[in-house]
C-alpha cells in the first residue's frame, strides 16, 4: 500500500509519452549547458581560430592564453576580490536587518504591529522609483563610495516576510517554556528561534549573494571609480567593448578604441559566472526550500 | 499564559495611558530591535517616495525640492507631448506582454511535464541544469547572447551549416525582440516551476487514485485534477505579473538593446536612466516614474479586484 502510494504506476513499462516527456526535458537542460560549454570553448581557442568561425563546442587550437592575460592582470584579481567582500559585507547587513525585522514582527501582541507590517509591504507595491534614489543616494554623500551599494538595498521586504513566516511557523511552546523559565525576548531570539531557523537563514542568505553578486544597475548609477566597479560592471565594460551597437548608451560604457578580442570576452563571462558555478550545486536545495516556504504560507 | 498577561493589568485597574506605557515597556526590547529597520524604510523607502514631489517642480540640484519652483503639472504635459516618452511606454507594454503571452505559460507547462517524470535521481539533476540560468545576472547573459547570436557566433554557424541564410539576430528589429522573448523564457523557465512543483505537492493524492480506477487518460488527469488544482496559484501570479505590465526590470534591455533596435529596446526603465541621470532633467524621468508606479498599482488592483469578482483568490 506504501509502494502504490508513492509511485503512481508501480511496474509499468515506459510508454512513448514517457520517453517524449524525458526528450523534452533533456532537451531544455541542454540548452542550459550549451551555452557555457561554447563560452569555454571560446576562451580556451587561439583568436585567429574563432574569428574563422571554426570554434563549436570544442576549442579550437587549444591555447590558455586568455586566462593567462586574465589572471595576470592585477585589474581583474582584484575586482574579483573586491566583489566576494562586497557580497559578503552585503548579506550580512541584509541579514541583520532582517532578523532584527522579522523576530518582532512575530509577536501578535506588539503595539503597532499591523501598521508597521502594511507599511513594509506597501513599499512593495509602490516605490519612488530610480530618480528620487539617486538624487536621495546623491543627498547622502553616497555617490562613489562602497555605501552606495550596500545601503539602498539593504533588506529586502519579500525576504523579510518570508523568514516571518518561518519564524511563525515554529512551536509556540518552544518559546512559552523558555519564557516561563525567565529567558527574555533576546535570549529566546538568540538561544532558540535563530538556531531552528539556519535553514531558512542560510537561503535568505544566498538570496542577498546572488542578488548582490548579479547586480549590475545600482553601480552603473552610482559608481564612477574604477577600483569601485564591482565584477557585473567590470565584465559589461569589457563586453561592450568595441560591440558598435552600443551607442544607445550613451558610450560610458566602452573602452574606446581599444580591442576586446571574443575569447577574452568569453574568457571574463567564465571568470564571474565560475564563483557562481562553484557554490550553486551545493545549494541549490535551500533556494528551493526557501522559495516553498513563502510560496505555500506567504 | 498570555491571557493572563494580559488581563492581569485590567484587574487592577490601570487606565488606558498607562497600559499603553506598560506595552510599550515590556516589549522595550523588540522595539529596539526593530529601530534599525525601520530607519532603514523610512530613509531608503519613504524618502524616495517623497523625493516624488520633484515631478511636480522645475527641480533644481543646487535649490532641493524646498527651494525648487512648482510647476504644478507642467512636466507631465511636457512628456506627454514627447514622441520619444510613447515609444518607451508602447515598448514597455509590448515586451511585457509578450513576456507574458510566451514567458507565463512555459513555467506551468514544464512543472506538469516535470511531475509525470517518475525517476526521482533523473529529475533532480535535470532540475538543478533548469534553475541555473536564474542564477545568472543580465550582464552575463547578454555577453552570452552577444556570443552565440552575433554574425560570427555558433548559431549562426550553425544556420550556414544547414544552407541557410544567417540572419542578423542582434541588429534587425524583429529577429532582435524574438530573441529577447526567448531568452527571457529560458532563463525563467526552470526557475518558474518552483513554485508550481510546490503546489502541485499540494494535490490531494487520492484523486489520482480515484481516476486511475476510473481508467482517465494521462492528459485528462493533468486537465482535470492538476490544473485545477494549481489555479489558484496560477492566479496569484497572474495578478503580479499584470500589476508589472509597465515597469520592466532595467539590466534586461539595457544590456541587450543597442542602438540599431532602440526602435524596440528603448523602454520606459532605460528611458528614465538616459533623461535622467545621463541627461540630468530629473523632474522629466521623476515624472515618467510615477506615472509608471500609479498605473503600475492601478493595474495591480484592477486585475486583484477583477480577479475577486470571479470568485477566485486575490494577492488580499
Amino acid at each position: 500500500m506504501v509502494k502504490l502510494v508513492k509511485n503512481v504506476r508501480p511496474g509499468k513499462k515506459m510508454s512513448v509519452a514517457d520517453i517524449a516527456i524525458l526528450v523534452f526535458i533533456v532537451a531544455l537542460s541542454f540548452t542550459c549547458i550549451v551555452p557555457f560549454l561554447y563560452m569555454i570553448a571560446l576562451s580556451l581557442s587561439s583568436n585567429e581560430a574563432i574569428v574563422a568561425q571554426k570554434v563549436g563546442l570544442w576549442p579550437v587550437d587549444f591555447t590558455i592564453e586568455t586566462y593567462k592575460t586574465i589572471l595576470s592582470d592585477m585589474d581583474m584579481l582584484y575586482t574579483l576580490g573586491y566583489s566576494i567582500v562586497l557580497t559578503i559585507v552585503f548579506t550580512v547587513v541584509c541579514m541583520f536587518l532582517t532578523i532584527c525585522a522579522a523576530y518582532p514582527l512575530t509577536k501578535k501582541r506588539l503595539w503597532g504591529r499591523n501598521f508597521i507590517l502594511s507599511a513594509l509591504v506597501f513599499t512593495m507595491y509602490f516605490s519612488g522609483g530610480l530618480i528620487p534614489s539617486y538624487i536621495l543616494v546623491k543627498n547622502l554623500g553616497m555617490m562613489n563610495t562602497v555605501w552606495s551599494l550596500i545601503l539602498p538595498g539593504a533588506m529586502s521586504v519579500f525576504n523579510l516576510i518570508i523568514l516571518k513566516t518561518f519564524f511563525t511557523s515554529l512551536p509556540e511552546s518552544l518559546e512559552e517554556s523558555a519564557s516561563i523559565d525567565g529567558c527574555s525576548d533576546l535570549g529566546i531570539l538568540l538561544r532558540i528561534v535563530l538556531p531552528l531557523s539556519l535553514p531558512s537563514i542560510a537561503t535568505l542568505s544566498l538570496f542577498y549573494a546572488v542578488d548582490r553578486w548579479n547586480g549590475f544597475q545600482d553601480a552603473l548609477f552610482y559608481i564612477t571609480k574604477k577600483e569601485l566597479y564591482p565584477m557585473q560592471l567590470k565584465l559589461y565594460q569589457i563586453i561592450s567593448a568595441n560591440q558598435q551597437l552600443d551607442s544607445q548608451q550613451g558610450g560610458e560604457g566602452s573602452i574606446g578604441s581599444f580591442i576586446v578580442p571574443e575569447s577574452l570576452k568569453a574568457a571574463s563571462v567564465m571568470f564571474t559566472t565560475v564563483p557562481i558555478l562553484l557554490i550553486y550545486p551545493k545549494l541549490q536545495k535551500y533556494f528551493v526550500d526557501g522559495v516553498m516556504t513563502g510560496a505555500i504560507k506567504g | 499564559m498570555k491571557a493572563v498577561l494580559n488581563s492581569q493589568p485590567n484587574q487592577v485597574g490601570i487606565k488606558r495611558g498607562k497600559l499603553f506605557l506598560l506595552r510599550i515597556k515590556r516589549d522595550a526590547l523588540l522595539y529596539a530591535l526593530l529601530l534599525l529597520p525601520i530607519a532603514y524604510i523610512a530613509i531608503f523607502k519613504y524618502a524616495p517616495i517623497y523625493g516624488l514631489i520633484m515631478a511636480f517642480q522645475d527641480y533644481n540640484i543646487f535649490e532641493g525640492i524646498r527651494g525648487s519652483e512648482w510647476v504644478g503639472l507642467d512636466v507631465f504635459r511636457f512628456i506627454f507631448e514627447q514622441d520619444s516618452f510613447y515609444r518607451a511606454l508602447k515598448n514597455t507594454l509590448v515586451l511585457n506582454v509578450l513576456d507574458l503571452i510566451a514567458g507565463f505559460p512555459a513555467p506551468i507547462l514544464l512543472a506538469i511535464l516535470l511531475n509525470e517524470v517518475g525517476q526521482a535521481r533523473f529529475k533532480k539533476i535535470t532540475q538543478t541544469v533548469l534553475y541555473l540560468p536564474h542564477f545568472m545576472s543580465w550582464v552575463i547573459i547578454g555577453g552570452i547572447v552577444y556570443l552565440m547570436f552575433s554574425n560570427s557566433g555558433m548559431v549562426n554557424h550553425f544556420i550556414a551549416a544547414l544552407g541557410l541564410e544567417k540572419i542578423e539576430f542582434l541588429s534587425q528589429k524583429v529577429p532582435w525582440l524574438i530573441t529577447y522573448i526567448f531568452v527571457g523564457v529560458w532563463q525563467n523557465i526552470g526557475w518558474g516551476t518552483i513554485i508550481y512543483l510546490a503546489a502541485i505537492t499540494g494535490i490531494n493524492k487520492e484523486l489520482y487514485e480515484a481516476s486511475d480506477m476510473d481508467g482517465c487518460s494521462r492528459l485528462r488527469k493533468m486537465w482535470h485534477i492538476t490544473l485545477p488544482g494549481i489555479k489558484p496559484t496560477i492566479n496569484i501570479l497572474l495578478i503580479l505579473q499584470i500589476g508589472r505590465m509597465v515597469s520592466i526590470g532595467f539590466d534586461r534591455p539595457f544590456v541587450m538593446g543597442n542602438s540599431l533596435v532602440s526602435e524596440y529596446s528603448d523602454v520606459i526603465s532605460t528611458f528614465v536612466y538616459r533623461v535622467g541621470i545621463s541627461s540630468g532633467d530629473f523632474s522629466q524621468a521623476t515624472a515618467v516614474g510615477l506615472f509608471q508606479s500609479v498605473v503600475g498599482l492601478t493595474l495591480l488592483i484592477g486585475a486583484n479586484y477583477i480577479a475577486k469578482k470571479l470568485g477566485e483568490d486575490g494577492i488580499w
